[in-house]
Parts: structure tokens; C-alpha cells; sequence
């Protein structure tokens, strides 16, 4: 390992290069809006999408309240109309607005570049034009949802959908927009990976978030394309009256199940690929263990992106596609549960024989596997042929995959927002309250989707804006859970505010993580590193005697990184 | 007080609901074990390994080829049998047995309009009697509905524009709820109903209690006859008779028809359903293509009948027509417009 010291020192800051000041750093470079809004430097678009991605999450949160205020009493407290517009705008906002772009154009952005010792994405400024066409397709469609809504869900089943009154064309247009925002991102990664990765920085020396936003930008650059086409023909029938997919004109609705889930099903996978790979640096750095098995978990990241594509009809087992596609599409969706399992045995054996500590990242990322498997096993029930029949859009459908993506996505994004925060800011947020919110999330979780795994046995149907009477104590249950939940939400954006002007400095490497991105500076400079990296090992050497130390302990209110002189002897 | 009260488990109508839970038991307990398994292991590990002290130095363990093939192939051969027992389940669902009687349901925003074969008509109801297997053919007057009852476990899509089909066969009396499982509009979640189940002689009092008054003829009062009706009425024997512009309709159902320009198609319900309302699509071969369409023009508000409704009791009488029993034109009824009505052109007998 002399080789890597030689180059950075462990631990400590990097040596600045000379003359430069300590806080010269991406956000002390330039504070006019303009050096934000015309930015190429990935790091300040990272915070962009931050900030935006925050907002829309904030929108689909208070939709998501209604909805549970809604079904607290069995006649409803909204209108029936309301409710389809509400609910609607929740899928249409969570789905296209946040759970796509987020980790993607968040740590994706911030991180991919850092991680791979490059000093930015390929295309700097293809980067910037993703933000504004993500945020042009989201007014858009925001627009809409606001103005009058859309009745018909974020699945625009047609012919409902032809032939609705709402705003379903402005929305299309919003999602379509914001679909290229996806696919250039997504560009972007993969050819940085191909193309940018430090000297000595290997295919498998890449860390494993680098490998799962590696299979995420595939699917996006191959599956959004679809999704644009299936809105665009969907805008174009309302539009034009042209028959594609209403059988009144001529067209059929089938079709557009077909088209939409084979996008919206690897879409699921854009959302949780990049979740598994913060997980896989959180476990390991606070664990203080190599990663168990990490080319399994590096493939199977591949295999998901794969077979993903090849699942989509197990939304329609139902719906009235042929006997023996459901068949096939069953079969294969037992094969694209195997890749998940064996990450989630992976992360468990990881913490064998550790060094485990539980700061909020861990405790995000410990809440992930729990909440995950759950989404996960419950997965099987509806790709089960015969289960399915009776589960079908269900309460069942909607507790599992809240498992996946609020509980599994959410989660996984808040573990990775705390693990980097440190490096992104440079400042160090409040332990108590980030475990607090951490604990109050994965309880308020809990109670608000488990009762709706007994409604969805039961047989309530999903968007129902009133349901009968029997349902009424799992419903008030359900929306008492989702109060903790909401409030569990509330706490980071305090926290993590706060510390932003009283957060203590966090030092370079607070965790004494591994990877490049740890090397550099908190924040980093604009250049990323103060000089060219060389990466000489195995991500997750946590367990060489000259592993980086944690320089940060909450124990010590003094404000600056203790332990200085420590950690840096090897 | 209130937990009490709270099922766990939806009734069960018939037998295909018992399937459904005995799998549903299988894959919860294989489930159940693999996530307590996860827990009891993750809380195993933050509990013993959790960190003494500071700079604690950890074993360098890269991972087992051995551990990763068993704890891929272990849950990969769960998986596939609960796909294979899935499947078991799944194609019960489509067994449907031969003397099964048939009705059928026109789902609209936002109501269930079910006819049985003798006529009687029912809205958000459909009785049923005990022990008796019942097939279920589904057709959407406007958008996708969810024909789903949660006490027989089953649920299908009701798709515009094509038939589909289930089947049941209850084997407890009782009262179930049934859902529109598929959004379709402000009055979703109205489209519920129920299905009666009763015993032979609850339902025999109901059936007939229920018989539509008869008033045209020596009839039946059933969907075929209520077909005839309007077999007549649409003047579709003009055509459709032994010395017709068209091919007779007797015997047709279940043969297999040659196709102008080629191929062939079997004649079933679609089939029907399609040359009344798209007559060009499929035309008969040896046959010219003269046929008008009959879309827009079959439903009739006086007797709150849809054109789905309309079309499956056409279908039910057509399906009924033997050799020899094609009626004569009449003229209780007034041709279609531009239909051809002179009787010495249609190859009547003066």
C-alpha cells in the first residue's frame, strides 16, 4: 500500500495545493445566481437536482397526506373526483419527479465523477441541459396536476385516459420531457464510466454504487425511449383522435399496457439499482469489512438491469393478455427476484465478524435491508400466478411496493444523503435527531403499509375513494402511521438545514470511508482533487491496518475533526 | 374491542378460494422463514459485532463462491415452486366445465348489467345457485373495468371491444361483495355489488319470481329469445336466409369459416360480435362484402338496454339456430335504413 500513500494521506485533509486557500471550495466558487443556474461543475448540478428533486418530494408528500386524510372514514373526506386527482398526482410526482431523478441527478451526479477520480461527467454541459429539461417536463406536468389535475392515475390506462377531461396531454408532454432529461443522464454515466475512470480504477475496483448507477444509466438510456413513445401516441389519440389505443377508434388498449410497463417495470429498477448501491458503501463502512462477495453483488446489479427488461407482463396477468405470456412472464419473474436475495445475504454476511457502529447512515441503510425484504418476499405473492388472481390491484400491490420504494428507495436515498452529507457540505449534522428520524421513519413505516398488506387479502381494491365499513379500523391505522411517517420526514429537512450554518466542520474523511471521494477536500474543490488520483486496490480495504480512521466523533463538542494526529499514523 | 373485529381472511365462496389460500399459506411461511431469517441474522450480527473500541482491527473477508451458489439456488428452487404451484392454481381458473350454463356481464361507468340465459336482468347483483359451475363472459360498453370478487379469489379485466370469460362454482350460500378493481372514472369505487349464493330452493323461487313477463308469441323469456327479438327487428333474416345475399346463420356457431382473401376463423362470440359491428373485417369467402354495420344502432334507451347487452343477445340467439329454424322476414318491424325490403329482390315466396 505504499504506493497509495505516497499519493494521498489517509484520513486527514489531502495537502491543498499551495496557495490555495482552505475554503476554496465548489461553493465558495462563484455566488451569483448565475454561477449556479449556468453551472457546469456536476457537484453544483447535483445540488440543483437537490433542491428540486426535495420540492417535488414535498409536493407528492402533502398529495399522499390527502389521500390518507381521505380514507379515514369509509364515505371519504374528499370528493371522488378530488381523490382520483390527488392520488394521481402522488404516482405522477413520486414516480416521474423523485424516485426516478433522485438518485440519479443527486449523488449520481455529486458522486460518480468523485468516485472514479474524474474531474466532472463527460458531458458537462449535456449535464446541465438534463436539469433544465427535467425541470421544464416538471412544471409541465406540475402545472397540470395543479390546474385542474388528471383523474386517471400515473398508469394513463387508456381508454380511460383517451377519453378523461383532465389535463392527461399536458402531463404526457411534462413526462416526456423529463423522460430525455433521464436518458441524457443516463448517457452521461455511462459513458463517464467507460471513459473517465482514474488510472489503475479498474472495472472491478469500481465501487458498487458506481456498478449499480452503471446499470441504472442502461436501462434509462434503453427503456425511456419507450416510455416517449407510449406518451407521445397517447397525447396524439387525445389530441388527434387517431386510433392506437382506444377501441372506439379503432386502436387497442392492450397495447399500451404492453408499451407502458415495459418502461414503468425496469423503471422500478432504476429506482432501487441505485438504492442497493449506497447501501453496499454504507454497510461496508460501518462495519469496517470488505464487502461480502462483491462481484455477486456487482453482477447481480447487471442481472437485474437484464432481466428487468423481460418482466413486464406480470402487471398484466389480469388484464387479458395471452395464458402463455403470463406463464413466461411469471417464470421470469422468479428469476429476477434470485440477483435481490443474493445482495440482501451479501450485505448480511458483510457484517460478519465487523466492527459495527451505528451512526444515522447505518441505521438508514440496516432499515433498507429490513423494509426491503419485506417488499421483496412480498414480491413473490403477485408474481404468482395463481396468488396474483385474487391480489391484482389490491392494497396488497400498493403495501408491497411502498415496501420497495419508500421503504426500500426512501430509505436507501436518506442513508446515502447522510453518509455523503458531510462531503457535500462540509458540515456535520445532528446525531441525536438523525437517529431519531432514522428510528421515527422505519416506525411510522411500518405502521402505515403493514395493515394495507391485510386490506389488499381482504380484497380492497386500490383508488378507491370510498370503501366499506369493515375497512375502516386498518384504514385509520394505516393513516395514523402515516402521520409518524410524514413527521419522520420533516426531521432531516430541519437537521440537515440547520447544520448547514451550525453543523460542526466534518473533516475530509469523518467515517474513514475508502473511496476517492473521500480523499479530497469537504466540500471539494471545483476541480474535484487537488492533484490526479491513482487507485491501487479493492474498493472497501476496511480491514487493512492502514484503512482510513474515522475522524469525527459526536462524543467531542469541539467542532473540529479530532483524533488528527492519530489517524494519520499509520 | 376493535382489533377483534378485524378479519384476517376474506370469506371463502368455493373451492378455488381454498386453493388460493393453501398457496397463499405456502408462500407466507416460506417467505416468513426467509425474512425472519434476515432479521434474526442482521440483529445476530449488529449485536455481537457491534464496536468495542475505537481503530478495532477486522478479519479481510472477500466473500464465499460456495456460500453465493447455495443462497442463489436455494431461494431460486422455492421460487419455481411456487411459480409451478402458481400455475396449478392459475389454470383452474380457466377450466371451465362443459355444461356450465353461461352469463354475462356488460360492465359500464359506473354500474355491472348481468343477464342470465333465461333473460332475467339484473344491475350490481348476480345470484347464483349453490354448487352449480356458472361460466362468466365479460364485455366493457366503455372504458377497462375489474370484474373482482374477493370470496371466490378471482378477478379479470373487463376489456371494450372482446369477450372474456371465467367461471365459479360457489359452494357456500351467502352474501359477497363484489369490486371494480380496475380505475375507471369519479364512480370507482360506486361500481360495487354483490353476489348472492342460495340454495335450490331460495334460487328456484328467485329465478322464477324473476321471469320477464312474456308478451310476443309463444316465448321463453330467455336471452336467446330476447335475441330473436331483435334478430327480427334488425331485419337480419333479410340477408341471412336460405335464399339470402348472405351466408345462413344456422349451425354456424363453432364451425370454422373460410375467410375472403384467405385464411380462416373459428366462430365463437368475438367473432359474431365483430361482423355485426365491423362487418368488413372478416368477410365470408364466396360472399360479397354488402353487409352495413349495426354499431351505434342496437342500443335502446326505452328498454335501458346497451349495445353490448343488445349484441350478446343476438349472440345468444344466433348461437341457438338449428337447421330450418332461420324466421322469415317480417314485417312487424321496419327494415334498417337502406336495407333492401322488396320481398321479390330478397328471394321470398309471394
Amino acid at each position: 500500500m505504499s504506493t497509495m500513500s505516497a499519493l494521498h494521506t489517509h484520513g486527514g485533509h489531502a495537502a491543498p495545493l499551495a496557495g490555495a486557500a482552505p475554503s476554496d471550495n465548489y461553493l465558495t466558487d462563484g455566488y451569483t445566481w448565475k454561477s449556479w443556474l449556468l453551472t457546469v461543475d456536476h457537484k453544483r448540478i447535483g445540488l440543483l437536482y437537490l433542491v428540486s428533486v426535495t420540492a417535488f418530494f414535498m409536493i407528492g408528500m402533502a398529495a399522499a397526506g390527502l389521500i390518507r386524510y381521505n380514507l379515514v372514514t369509509p364515505s371519504g373526506m374528499l370528493t371522488p373526483d378530488q381523490y382520483n386527482k390527488v392520488f394521481t398526482a402522488h404516482g405522477i410526482v413520486m414516480v416521474f419527479l423523485f424516485l426516478v431523478p433522485v438518485v440519479p441527478g443527486v449523488l449520481g451526479n455529486f458522486l460518480i465523477p468523485i468516485t472514479i477520480g474524474a474531474r466532472d461527467l463527460a458531458f458537462p454541459r449535456l449535464n446541465l441541459l438534463s436539469w433544465y429539461l427535467y425541470m421544464a417536463g416538471a412544471f409541465c406536468a406540475c402545472w397540470a396536476l395543479l390546474s385542474g389535475g388528471v383523474d386517471t392515475g400515473w398508469t394513463l390506462y387508456p381508454p380511460y385516459s383517451t377519453r378523461s377531461q383532465t389535463n392527461v396531454a399536458p402531463v404526457a408532454i411534462g413526462i416526456f420531457i423529463a423522460g430525455f432529461s433521464s436518458i441524457l443522464t443516463g448517457l452521461n454515466i455511462v459513458v463517464t464510466v467507460h471513459r473517465m475512470r482514474a488510472p489503475g480504477m479498474t472495472w472491478f475496483r469500481l465501487p458498487l454504487f458506481v456498478w449499480a448507477m452503471y446499470a441504472t444509466s442502461l436501462i434509462m438510456l434503453l427503456a425511456t425511449p419507450v416510455l416517449a413513445v407510449t406518451v407521445v401516441l397517447l397525447a396524439v389519440e387525445r389530441i388527434a383522435q387517431v386510433g392506437i389505443f382506444d377501441p372506439a377508434l379503432g386502436g387497442d388498449p392492450l397495447l399500451f399496457q404492453h408499451m407502458f410497463w415495459f418502461y414503468s417495470h425496469p423503471a422500478v429498477y432504476i429506482m432501487i439499482l441505485p438504492g442497493m448501491g449506497i447501501i453496499s458503501e454504507v454497510i461496508t463502512c460501518f462495519s469496517r469489512k470488505n464487502i461480502f462477495g462483491y462481484k455477486a453483488i456487482a453482477w447481480s446489479s447487471v442481472g437485474i438491469a437484464v432481466v428487468g427488461f423481460l418482466v413486464w407482463g406480470h402487471h398484466m396477468f389480469v388484464a387479458g393478455q395471452g395464458y402463455y405470456s403470463a406463464l413466461v412472464f411469471s417464470l421470469l419473474s422468479m428469476f429476477v427476484a434470485v440477483p435481490s436475495a443474493i445482495k440482501v445475504f451479501n450485505w448480511t454476511a458483510t457484517l460478519y465478524k465487523g466492527s459495527i457502529s451505528f451512526q444515522a447512515p447505518m441505521l438508514y441503510a440496516l432499515g433498507f435491508i429490513a423494509l426491503f425484504t419485506i417488499g421483496g418476499v412480498t414480491g413473490l405473492f403477485l408474481s404468482t400466478l395463481g396468488t396474483d388472481r385474487h391480489l391484482h390491484d389490491t392494497y396488497f400491490v400498493i403495501a408491497h411496493f411502498h415496501f420497495t420504494m419508500v421503504g426500500g428507495m426512501v430509505m436507501a436515498y436518506f442513508a446515502g444523503i447522510h453518509f455523503w452529507w458531510p462531503k457535500i457540505t462540509g458540515k456535520m449534522y445532528s446525531d441525536f435527531w438523525s437517529r431519531i428520524a432514522a428510528i421515527l421513519m422505519c416506525v411510522g413505516f411500518f405502521m402505515t403499509f403493514i395493515p394495507q398488506f391485510v386490506l389488499g387479502y381482504l380484497g380492497m381494491p386500490r383508488r378507491y375513494h370510498a370503501y366499506p365499513p369493515e375497512f375502516a379500523v386498518l384504514n385509520v391505522l394505516s393513516s395514523a402511521g402515516s402521520t409518524v411517517l410524514g413527521l419522520g420526514y420533516l426531521f432531516p429537512f430541519t437537521y440537515l438545514i440547520h447544520s448547514l450554518f451550525y453543523g460542526k466542520p466534518a473533516g475530509d474523511n469523518p467515517w474513514g470511508a475508502t473511496g476517492l471521494e473521500w480523499r479530497t477536500t469537504s466540500p471539494p474543490p471545483t476541480q474535484n482533487f487537488h492533484h490526479t488520483l491513482v487507485s491501487t486496490e479493492m474498493p472497501y480495504e476496511y480491514s487493512l491496518p492502514n484503512a482510513p480512521k474515522p475522524t469525527f466523533s459526536y462524543a467531542t463538542a469541539s467542532g473540529e475533526p479530532v483524533k488528527e494526529e492519530k489517524a494519520n499514523v499509520h | 374491542m376493535f382489533i377483534a373485529n378485524i378479519p384476517l381472511l376474506p370469506e371463502r365462496g368455493c373451492e378455488q378460494a381454498a386453493q388460493v389460500d393453501y398457496l397463499f399459506y405456502f408462500i407466507s411461511a416460506v417467505t416468513g422463514a426467509g425474512t425472519a431469517l434476515v432479521f434474526v441474522l442482521l440483529a445476530f450480527m449488529c449485536s455481537r459485532y457491534r464496536k468495542q473500541r475505537e481503530g478495532e482491527q477486522t478479519p479481510r473477508i472477500l466473500g464465499s463462491h460456495k456460500l453465493e451458489i447455495f443462497w442463489s439456488a436455494v431461494p431460486l428452487v422455492l421460487f419455481l415452486v411456487m411459480f409451478a404451484w402458481g400455475v396449478v392454481v392459475f389454470d383452474q381458473g380457466f377450466d371451465v366445465p362443459s355444461e356450465a350454463p353461461e352469463i354475462f356481464v356488460v360492465g359500464k361507468q359506473w354500474m355491472w348489467k348481468i343477464q342470465h340465459p333465461n333473460g332475467v336482468r339484473e344491475i350490481n347483483e348476480m345470484h347464483l345457485l349453490i354448487n352449480q359451475p356458472v361460466k362468466v363472459t365479460l364485455i366493457s360498453e366503455d372504458v377497462i373495468h375489474c370484474y373482482g370478487i374477493p370470496a371466490f379469489r378471482d378477478k379479470i379485466d373487463v376489456l371494450p371491444n372482446r369477450y372474456v370469460t371465467t367461471w365459479y362454482q360457489p359452494n357456500k350460500a351467502g352474501k359477497y361483495q363484489l369490486y371494480c378493481d380496475q380505475l375507471c372514472g369519479v364512480g370507482h369505487s360506486q361500481m360495487i355489488g354483490w353476489i348472492h349464493v342460495m340454495e335450490k330452493d331460495d334460487y328456484d323461487l328467485w329465478y322464477n319470481g324473476k321471469r320477464p313477463k312474456i308478451d310476443d308469441g309463444p316465448t321463453d323469456g330467455s336471452l336467446a329469445w330476447e335475441g330473436r327479438k331483435l334478430f327480427l327487428k334488425l331485419q337480419c333474416a333479410s340477408c341471412h336466409s336460405a335464399k339470402g345475399r348472405a351466408p345462413i346463420l344456422e349451425g354456424l356457431y363453432g364451425s370454422t369459416v373460410p375467410l375472403r382473401g384467405g385464411g380462416t376463423v373459428k366462430v365463437n362470440d368475438g367473432y359474431i360480435r365483430e361482423s355485426i359491428l365491423l362487418p368488413m373485417a372478416k368477410v365470408h369467402e364466396g360472399w360479397a362484402p354488402i353487409m352495413p354495420t349495426f354499431a351505434n344502432q342496437l342500443a335502446d334507451k326505452s328498454l335501458d338496454l346497451t349495445q353490448e347487452e343488445a349484441l350478446i343477445r343476438l349472440i345468444a340467439y344466433i348461437k341457438t339456430l338449428g337447421p330450418g329454424q332461420t324466421p322469415t322476414r317480417t314485417d312487424k318491424f321496419p327494415a334498417p335504413i337502406g336495407a333492401e325490403t322488396d320481398p321479390s329482390k330478397l328471394g321470398e315466396k309471394k
